[in-house]
């Protein structure tokens, strides 16, 4: 399948019980925003919600310096309580922190923390202060739930938790219809995921108590995956796929994400870019020795992210909504974390979700900076030149487009080569060639964001230019600490060939085992070379066509013809849903309501009482309802028996 | 000698008064008492019975019916009493509300 | 305490009585007075939770005075874990009942109070009774208060909706009577004691019947059982039902009426025919999946809130009964919890409907919008009580759904994975219908004037939202409440599911929990020896039977 993985090292426990603060700090913020929130103000709020994270960061730090300074393997776990516990099957909640998740918890807690910064400034003229907050928070005590679970159950308390907040972060301002669907979609959507998250828990429960361990936690179904049956393995491991296509927006259901965009910006960095879409790479990740026991189930998971990678990227070229063209992005973006996933580069897929976060959020921030600074406008097509009136969102979102196009030097350079270099060095061709092709597009369409944005003269109406301003610091500031993590974050991880020790790959390595690519420093410097080219040429290209502004988009419309309406209406995908599934569960439903029930079952029923009643019409005849008439009744009867008597015993004497 | 087919015979007789005088009567209060009358003959065969069969049985019915009855004079009377408050009337056709 | 259970049943009723006396119009003293009784079986409770010995999964507190000795028949009581959880429903939710009808009952208002208290008493007694005649006679009786409740206090069409659910009801349980008089006559054939009457549950485990005979029984049973619950296709009562219902009779329908029917499921018809039940477990089944599936989509269509909630409780219900039929630890355990589960946060959510009724007289999906502008306390509870109610982690739904689907899986993978797809479906209808009620702007200008949640009416919710928490988070203590009964309920049906797995290729789980008082034998022998699930009857030796319930009162 892959190139030699190293043996994933033996757990060394440490028991500690302060990881139960890391989610539960946020959840003492929540408490607090619903409790006080409206009554104490605006500066409370944002305080508490900034120190409750804060207080999770040092936490998680104190968990990731822990690990870092043990020996490799160490894990760090904090058993709180038994949760569940049923027949054979018993869910604890613990906590753990081995390498795989402290880097997580870093990245959630970290960037977590400046967008909470952000949202105080970006926020500040919101009504619903405390609510946003108290959201906010609890976001993040889900997420951290479950990036630190130790077990799948429990994993899934916080990946239905996100998926709530994610509902009602979208519909926050859920006056407006279209959001509050918008939020809706994306929890029934991911519902859909989550039940196949639960069946394939399931699958891989019962094959596990067959083999006379019945146990849920990561630790027991990888080091155990192996002996799985064949079924069993592949079954589970795909049903958990469903689930991860279902967070992490991957096809089929990917189309929630760019419709979450409804929600406020900064909601959109954290939970639809940072953190919570990168639940299913995690969990995937997490769950590795799984996945390789299915090797089937892991190319579907690599064919699935390099399709995604690659249809995302197409439709980013054409939108013209600037958090539009983000969140394909991050669709793309995902799909080359699952590519890594497919091809085994564990590492290399976290080390994306890691730098994506750093330049995601920073994308998004910054574009929520124009939108603010801009009075809510998102089209693109009416911006331009934005860069004279603020500066410090042009500077840092520039870096951040540098840095997902892969320019060399920047963190995304450094983990996108490592994917496309593992796919190639597992000898997956096809979907190297894709992985590449969306780099190429991805530096197109990111460049194209740019310059239609903060180059060129402004084309929307004056007024708004007029009252254009930067953003204050509280916005500024987490802009500014994010660019400079886009741009240092990816020089833990510089690959032997480029004179680097591959620090964040070693580092991993006891969680998800180390992949070699075990490739001559020639290929491998070609193949740099070869993505390298394709980014330039991506935004040589992107440059040139929009410095004239965004009437070049109609060079592409004569080039691509009808594909290229397809493309900026997104190929339709959310019509062909409704006409394939939800239209006919609905008609489906009417009928069943109204032909079943009320004609069948009601029939049936009411037909009966119909006959009893049409009976008792009858014999209603009888019953006068005068009491003297049933007592002649009951005289004559009783005078005929008695006569039948009578005459009976004269013919019994006679005869 | 009067014997127990006497009684039985008196017994039938005051039955049937009871009786016809229960169906054919529209006044409730006669009706009543026509009810009262089928209940004694009922006793009075009873009593004949027990006489004749040596037996106590016959004559501790016979109390249980006085109970009855007796329960039944006094529910019966307050009732018909409750209805010529309210109606001015002891006919028993014109108390037809429960009738369909 | 010896009579503790028959203190607990019968509180209510001579809390009635009382409440009878109470001259008319003295409202106050009548909402005190009947809150203040229906507070003393919720003490009781609390302390036969507290005496309850839960390592035993036999009958516990039994009493028994002869009733009609010469037909076996007695007044005899007991609890297990099962039961004991169900009478703590039934004590928290009729306080709560009690408080909500102040704002929900507007005409005979003691009246209201008398039936409310004499349907707990009726409640309490089909869950103490361990006898199957006393068993029936409660259980005919508690539809007497329901029929009134609705009959009286109802909507426009509650006459209607009272007889339907009068009729549907006594046709399932008349059947039900017949059997346990067979049943009970045919106790003394095996023992050679022809006329040896006895109703007594624990006497009639394991008695002698020819297949034919059992199945019929179990026929009839699952009659009476499944309307109750209500199973597809004899649910349609229970829309109409709770439409027309007050408040306060529709949370105590949902709440605790139907679980008297899942109840009736574990209770009698497992133990007493567990052959019989096991040959029909895939079809009731199959039965459950698309109960489960079916009330999810015409929830989806209704207009009417109530409606909706009625056809949700439909497929929740389907959830409990699929849980029941994989007769499993897992699924039976999640069943049990599940009931506790639909009760908290249904009822939660038929009187959160409530409270807009009372406001508006509509409970029409379309007169409302933008709620949460208006009512944010509202909105929320509402919110908490939905994600219950679809089986968020974290909030009590969660657990029971996720472990019914657990032990339903191993059952039948596609059973699991259909009803799987309920919760998605659950999920839909419930936040569509959210969403049409709070978000949005205010359309309709009636709403303007709406007023946020009285403290009364938190008063009934709260108590509630913070239960569905607790067990969620923290389901520990019920759990062990359930487990030794439940194992001894799986017990009885052991042989029988053994071979159904065995024959779906699983293999047998074991159901010998930890802490269970009676050992389960399972001797692969006798598996491998039964072709069929629907055999044979067992000889009563050889399914293990709890030593106590036929035994004498303590």
């Amino acid at each position: 399948m892959h190139a030699a993985a190293t043996e994933v090292t033996a757990s060394l426990p440490i028991a500690v019980s302060y990881l139960r603060y890391i989610p539960l700090a946020p959840l003492v913020g929540v408490l607090f925003h619903v409790a006080l929130g409206y009554r104490l103000g605006r500066r409370a709020v944002g305080l508490v919600a900034c120190a409750a994270v804060a207080v999770s960061f040092a936490l998680a730090a104190k968990a990731f310096l822990t690990v870092l300074g043990s020996a490799a393997g160490t894990v760090v776990t904090d058993n709180v309580y038994q949760w569940l516990s049923s027949g054979e099957f018993t869910a604890n909640v613990t906590f753990s922190v081995d390498a795989l998740s402290s880097v997580m918890i870093m990245v959630v807690t970290g960037v977590g923390f400046l967008i909470h910064l952000y949202s105080i400034g970006y926020m500040a003229h919101e009504e619903d202060y405390a609510r946003f907050f108290a959201y906010l928070n609890l976001f993040t005590a889900a997420m951290l739930v479950l990036v630190l679970a130790d077990n799948l159950p429990l994993m899934f308390v916080g990946w239905e938790g996100v998926g709530l907040c994610s509902y009602l972060l979208i519909g926050f301002w859920y006056t407006d219809p279209e959001k509050a669907s918008a939020g809706k979609k994306a929890f029934l959507v991911n519902r859909i995921g989550d039940a196949g998250f639960v069946l394939g828990a399931f699958t891989i429960f019962w094959a596990l108590v067959d083999l006379g361990q019945g146990s849920l936690t990561f630790a027991t179904i990888n080091a155990r995956a192996a002996e799985l049956p064949a079924w069993a393995s592949l079954a589970g491991a795909l049903l958990l796929f469903v689930g991860a296509t279902g967070k992490s927006a991957q096809i089929p259901l990917y189309v929630w994400l760019p419709d979450a965009m409804a929600g406020p910006t900064p909601v959109s960095a954290l939970i639809h870019a940072a953190t919570m879409v990168t639940a299913g790479v995690y969990m995937v990740a997490r769950l590795h020795g799984l996945f390789e026991a299915a090797p089937a189930a892991l190319q579907v998971v690599g064919i699935v992210g390099a399709a995604t990678a690659l249809l995302a990227a197409t439709i980013g070229i054409a939108q013209t909504d600037i958090k539009k063209v983000l969140a394909y992005s991050t669709v793309s973006q995902l799909g080359y974390m699952f590519l890594a996933l497919g091809v085994g580069a564990y590492g290399a897929g976290i080390f994306h979700v890691m730098t994506h976060a750093f330049f995601k959020a920073l994308l998004f921030l910054g574009a929520g900076s124009v939108i603010h600074g801009l009075h809510d406008e998102q089209d693109i097509r009416r911006m331009g030149g934005v860069a004279q009136k603020m500066p410090i969102t042009h500077a840092t979102f520039a870096l951040g487009v540098l840095a997902i196009a892969g320019v060399p030097g920047l963190s995304g350079f450094f983990s996108k080569d490592e994917i496309l270099a593992s796919a190639y060095a597992g000898g997956h061709f096809g979907l190297w060639i894709c992985g590449v092709l969306g780099a190429s597009i991805t530096a197109f369409y990111m460049t194209r964001l740019y310059v239609l944005t903060f180059r060129g003269k402004f084309r929307g109406d004056h007024h708004k230019w007029d009252h254009a301003h930067e953003s204050p610091i509280q916005m500024t500031l987490p802009l500014m600490v994010l660019a400079a993590l886009a741009v240092v974050g990816g020089y833990v991880g510089v690959p032997e060939v480029l004179g680097g020790n591959n620090a964040f790959a070693e580092y991993l390595a006891p969680s998800v085992g180390h992949h070699q690519l075990g490739l001559a420093a020639g290929t491998e410097l070609m193949l740099m070379g070869i993505s390298v080219a394709a980014a330039l040429t991506g935004i040589g290209l992107a440059w040139v066509m929009y410095s004239k502004g965004p009437d070049a988009d109609l060079i592409l419309k004569n080039k691509l013809g009808g594909l290229y309406q397809q493309m900026r209406e997104a190929y339709n995908i959310d019509a062909v849903y409704d006409a394939l599934v939800v239209q006919p569960l609905m008609r489906a439903s009417d009928a069943l309501w109204h032909s079943v029930d009320v004609r069948v079952i009601d029939g049936v029923a009411n037909g009966t009482a119909a006959a009893v009643n049409s009976a008792g019409e009858g014999w209603r005849r009888w019953s006068t309802g005068n009491v003297q008439h049933y007592m002649l009744t009951v005289l004559v009867g009783v005078a005929a028996l008695i006569l039948a008597l009578t005459l009976s015993s004269l013919i019994g004497v006679a005869g | 000698m009067i014997g127990t087919v006497h009684y039985l015979a008196l017994s039938a007789v005051l039955f049937s008064i009871g009786a016809v005088g229960a169906v054919v009567r529209r006044n409730v209060i006669i009706i009543f008492m026509s009810i009262e009358l089928m209940l004694n003959a009922a006793n009075l065969a009873f009593v004949a019975g027990s006489n004749s069969l040596g037996s106590m049985n016959g004559q501790s019915i016979v109390f249980f019916v006085m109970t009855v009855a007796a329960a039944e004079a006094a529910v019966g009377l307050a009732v018909i009493l409750a209805l010529f408050r309210n109606r001015q009337t002891v006919a028993a056709d014109e108390i037809a509300l429960l009738k369909w | 305490m010896r009579n503790a259970l028959s203190l607990l049943v019968l509180t209510p009723a001579i809390g009635a009585l009382l409440l009878g006396a109470v001259p008319n119009g003295a409202e106050a003293l009548m909402r005190r007075l009947s809150l203040a009784v229906s507070l003393v079986p919720l003490a009781i409770c609390v302390w036969i939770w507290s005496v309850f010995d839960t390592s035993r999964g036999d009958f516990q507190l039994v009493e028994r005075v002869g009733w009609l000795p010469q037909f076996g028949a007695s007044y005899m009581v007991g609890i297990d874990g099962i039961s004991l959880l169900l009478i703590a429903l039934t004590v928290v939710l009729t306080p709560i009942v009690l408080i909500a009808a102040a704002g929900s009952v507007h005409h005979r208002f003691k009246g209201y109070l008398v039936a409310m208290l004499m349907l707990e008493s009726t409640m309490l007694g089909s869950l103490v009774a361990i006898d199957l005649l006393l068993f029936y006679v409660f259980w005919e009786l508690m539809l007497v208060p329901m029929f009134l409740i609705i009959g009286i206090w109802g909507g426009e069409r509650r006459v209607y909706a009272s007889i339907k659910f009068l009729l549907f009801t006594m046709v399932g349980s008349l059947p039900m009577l017949a059997a346990i008089i067979y049943l009970a006559m045919q106790h003394g054939v095996g023992a050679g004691q022809v006329g040896n009457l006895s109703f007594a549950l624990g006497d009639l485990y394991g008695t002698h019947l020819s297949p034919v005979a059992a199945q019929a029984c179990f026929l009839a049973f699952f009659l009476a059982f499944a309307v109750k619950v209500p199973m597809f296709p004899l649910h349609t009562w229970l829309p109409d039902a709770h439409v027309e219902a007050p408040t306060g009779g529709s949370v105590i329908l949902a709440g605790v009426l139907l679980k008297m029917g899942t109840y009736g499921f574990l209770r009698f018809a497992l133990p007493l025919f567990p052959e019989a039940m096991v040959a029909a477990s895939y079809w009731i089944g199959a039965l459950a999946v698309i109960g489960i599936v079916y009330g999810a989509l015409v929830a989806m269509v209704q207009p009417d809130m109530k409606k909706l909630v009625a056809y949700s409780s439909v497929s929740h219900l389907g959830f409990v009964m699929l849980g029941i039929v994989s007769l499993n630890t897992a699924g039976v355990e999640g069943a049990v919890y599940q009931m506790l589960n639909h009760g908290v946060s249904t009822g939660a959510l038929f009187l959160l409907v409530g409270v807009v009724y009372e406001r508006r007289h509509t409970r029409l999906i379309a007169e409302y919008g933008g709620l949460w502008k208006q009512l944010p306390v509202y909105a929320v509870c509402f919110l908490v009580v939905m994600l219950s109610s679809i089986g968020l982690p974290g909030l009590n739904g969660f657990v029971g759904e996720f472990l019914i689907l657990l032990g339903a899986f191993r059952f039948n993978h596609a059973l699991g994975a259909v009803a799987a797809s309920g919760v998605v479906l659950g999920a839909a209808y419930m936040l569509w219908m959210y969403q049409r009620v709070m978000f949005g702007p205010v359309t309709n200008e009636k709403n303007l004037k709406l007023t946020d949640m009285t403290r009364r009416e938190l008063a009934t919710v709260l108590p509630l939202i913070a239960l569905a928490f607790v067990m969620g988070v923290y389901p520990r203590p019920f759990f062990d409440v359930m487990r030794a009964s439940v194992a001894t309920t799986l017990a009885h049906a052991s042989k029988a599911t053994a071979a159904r797995d065995l024959a779906a290729g699983n293999q047998p789980t074991a159901h010998a929990a930890a802490g269970a008082s009676i050992r389960v034998r399972e001797s692969p022998r006798h598996v491998v020896a039964e072709p069929e699930g629907g055999g044979a009857a067992a000889p009563a030796e050889d399914s293990a039977v709890p030593a106590a319930g036929n035994g004498e009162a303590h």
